[in-house]
């Protein structure tokens, strides 16, 4: 997958490279191991949805999508051309396997709300997941959301955050704290897990355990490194977003995935 | 006005089971009756209008129409973003019921008056705009709410407005209702300003000038055929509106006029609020009068500008 997503990038000569290679083992154990979906039917009314609330990580969704099939692995060369369904952020409608238009960040966990309650009202079994950034949760929307979701106790409802410590400027901690980020969630009537969001065993064996605790929304804070897997761009705030790669970034690509 | 739209969220929601009530901190006993006839539907959210927007989208992802309820300011100016994104960019069918369009909240100042809704409501592709002028008209504009593809802005009045709609108008959204007959002046409405346009018909009547008028209730889609037609022959169009001169009716109406026609259309007035916000309390009624909005001073601006504009009757083309 992180040669799906780096070529796409050497394609494009530009994208979100940090925010989506952290992301690569959450998308991975999410969509192969837990969602219940079918490429062939990406509409089944009893699909379990997920929401990709960080926009800017999408070529790590994008990869994963083509690789199973919810439309050509050429598309991820055309990433960000004037033809290409793919954009620098994912959008409900263009790109199968997207439920929702995202990269204005803070909407994903109400829309995942409003989706769960549905389920709810209408007695249907699907689950609902929201993959958040760590930058994404400065934004206050998500805990009105988060309160939401405790008051209908949504236990079928679960936000994965992503959480490398690191966001466009630079630290989480620096930018805006986040800690005690765990006691936040559970004092929002969150069930809070943690997990090292590399480790694929822990992060299987925390999403097959869903709910976290009966009737309430789950939060997961998996413990990542932005950029993880390419050693350049690992915890390193500079390839947050590259909007064009100079030779010696191309090389380091090429050193990290071999040529491809 | 209030009431009845409310009223009819009931009314639609024991028709229809897609249908949503959801409040952020409404009155005490808002929807009272439906909140114990459907409680599942009646959903009081939390002062949270950025999440209750968002969450809306997800329900209405799931085939429910949420008709979504609070102070028009806050519905608009507080979670812009999550209207444009969540509900227009993905066009669904999300009903926003803005209670104290324009001034109705007068003496709370200017947090609470939504002088420049229509404008930044109306700039977003998908939405549609509604400013019912009466409780009978928001009764008849409810029922057609139900089935419209898209988000909707309902702009609603004070509540007690006087009843000047008729049943045999009927209501279509989009769709422009002839008050009264083209003559040396059209004015242009929506929302309450029909009451003041027809009173100041009256007054320039006994002034031997005919007045027509054209409820515009639909500033977006604008009936731009509608318009077409009822300026012919005039000399003088006059949009009025309880909202900033930017990017309401009255840009909306010379929008059209430029883009369809061009050129060779009536000489134009437009009455609003001023291009600021207000720093005065009272009531609805005195800020308007205020600000040349009484039909006395409508009558008042219009004979002066009639006065002043000594172009012959334009020839119009067809559309």
């Amino acid at each position: 997958m992180r040669r799906l997503v780096l070529g796409s990038v050497r394609s494009a000569g530009r994208g979100h490279v940090g925010p989506a290679l952290s992301l690569i083992e959450m998308v991975r154990v999410l969509y192969d191991d837990v969602l219940r979906i079918d490429p062939k039917n990406p509409g089944d009314p009893d699909r379990d949805r997920a929401i990709l609330s960080k926009g800017h990580g999408c070529l790590a969704l994008y990869a994963l999508l083509a690789d199973r099939g919810f439309f050509p692995l050429s598309e991820l060369d055309g990433f960000c051309g004037p033809d290409s369904i793919l954009g620098g952020h994912p959008e409900y409608g263009m790109v199968p396997g997207v439920e929702a238009s995202t990269g204005a960040l803070g909407h994903g966990l109400s829309i995942g709300v409003g989706l769960a309650l549905a389920a709810r009202m209408r007695e249907r079994s699907y689950r609902t997941f929201v993959l958040l950034g760590d930058g994404e949760i400065n934004e206050g929307s998500v805990w009105e959301a988060a309160m939401g979701a405790a008051k209908h106790g949504l236990d079928n409802l679960v936000a994965l955050i992503d959480y490398n410590k690191l966001q466009s400027y630079g630290p989480t901690d620096y930018v805006l704290p986040l800690e005690p980020l765990a006691d936040k969630w559970r004092s929002f009537g969150f069930a809070v897990q943690e997990v090292n969001g590399h480790d694929v065993g822990a992060l299987r064996n925390v999403l097959k355990q869903l709910p976290a605790v009966a009737g309430k929304p789950t939060a997961i804070i998996c413990h990542t490194v932005k950029g993880k897997g390419l050693p350049a761009a690992e915890s390193n705030a500079d390839w947050h977003h590259k909007n064009k790669l100079t030779d010696s970034e191309l090389d380091a690509i090429r050193v990290a995935v071999g040529d491809f | 006005m209030r009431n009845t739209a409310m009223n009819m969220v009931h009314k639609l929601a024991a028709r229809d089971e897609r249908v949503l009530y959801i409040g952020s901190d409404p009155g005490a006993g808002t929807l009272r009756a439906m909140s114990k006839e459907f409680p599942k539907r009646h959903l009081i959210e939390g002062i949270s209008e950025a999440h209750i927007i968002g969450m809306s989208a997800g329900l209405a992802m799931e085939g429910f129409v949420p008709y979504v309820n609070t102070i028009a300011t806050f519905l608009t100016r507080r979670c812009y973003e999550q209207v444009a994104v969540d509900l227009c960019l993905h066009n669904l069918p999300v009903r926003l019921i803005a209670n104290g369009g324009g001034l109705v909240y007068a003496p709370l100042g200017p947090t609470h008056q939504a002088i420049e809704d229509i404008a930044i409501m109306r700039a977003l592709p998908n939405m549609t705009v509604i400013c019912p002028c009466d409780a009978d008209e928001a009764a008849r504009m409810m029922e057609q709410t139900l089935d419209w593809k898209g988000p909707i802005y309902i702009r609603l009045g004070k509540g007690g407005d006087a009843i000047v709609s008729k049943a045999e108008h009927g209501f279509e959204i989009g769709k422009a209702i002839l008050m009264r007959p083209p003559g040396d002046v059209l004015m242009v409405t929506t929302g309450i300003m029909l009451q003041r346009a027809l009173a100041a018909a009256d007054l320039l009547a006994a002034q031997g000038l005919r007045a027509g008028i054209l409820h515009m209730h639909t500033v977006k889609p604008l009936d731009t055929a509608a318009l077409l037609q009822a300026i012919r022959g005039t000399r003088l169009l006059v949009t009025l509106e309880e909202h900033v001169p930017s990017g309401g009716l009255g840009s909306a109406v010379a929008e059209a006029l430029i883009d369809k026609l061009g050129s060779g259309f009536p000489a134009m007035l437009r009455l609003s609020l001023p291009d600021r916000f207000m720093h005065n309390y009272g009531s609805q009624d005195s800020l308007l009068k205020k600000h040349g909005l009484s039909a006395g001073a409508i009558a008042t601006s219009i004979e002066h500008a009639l006065a002043a504009s000594h172009t012959p009757s334009p020839q119009l083309h067809s559309t």
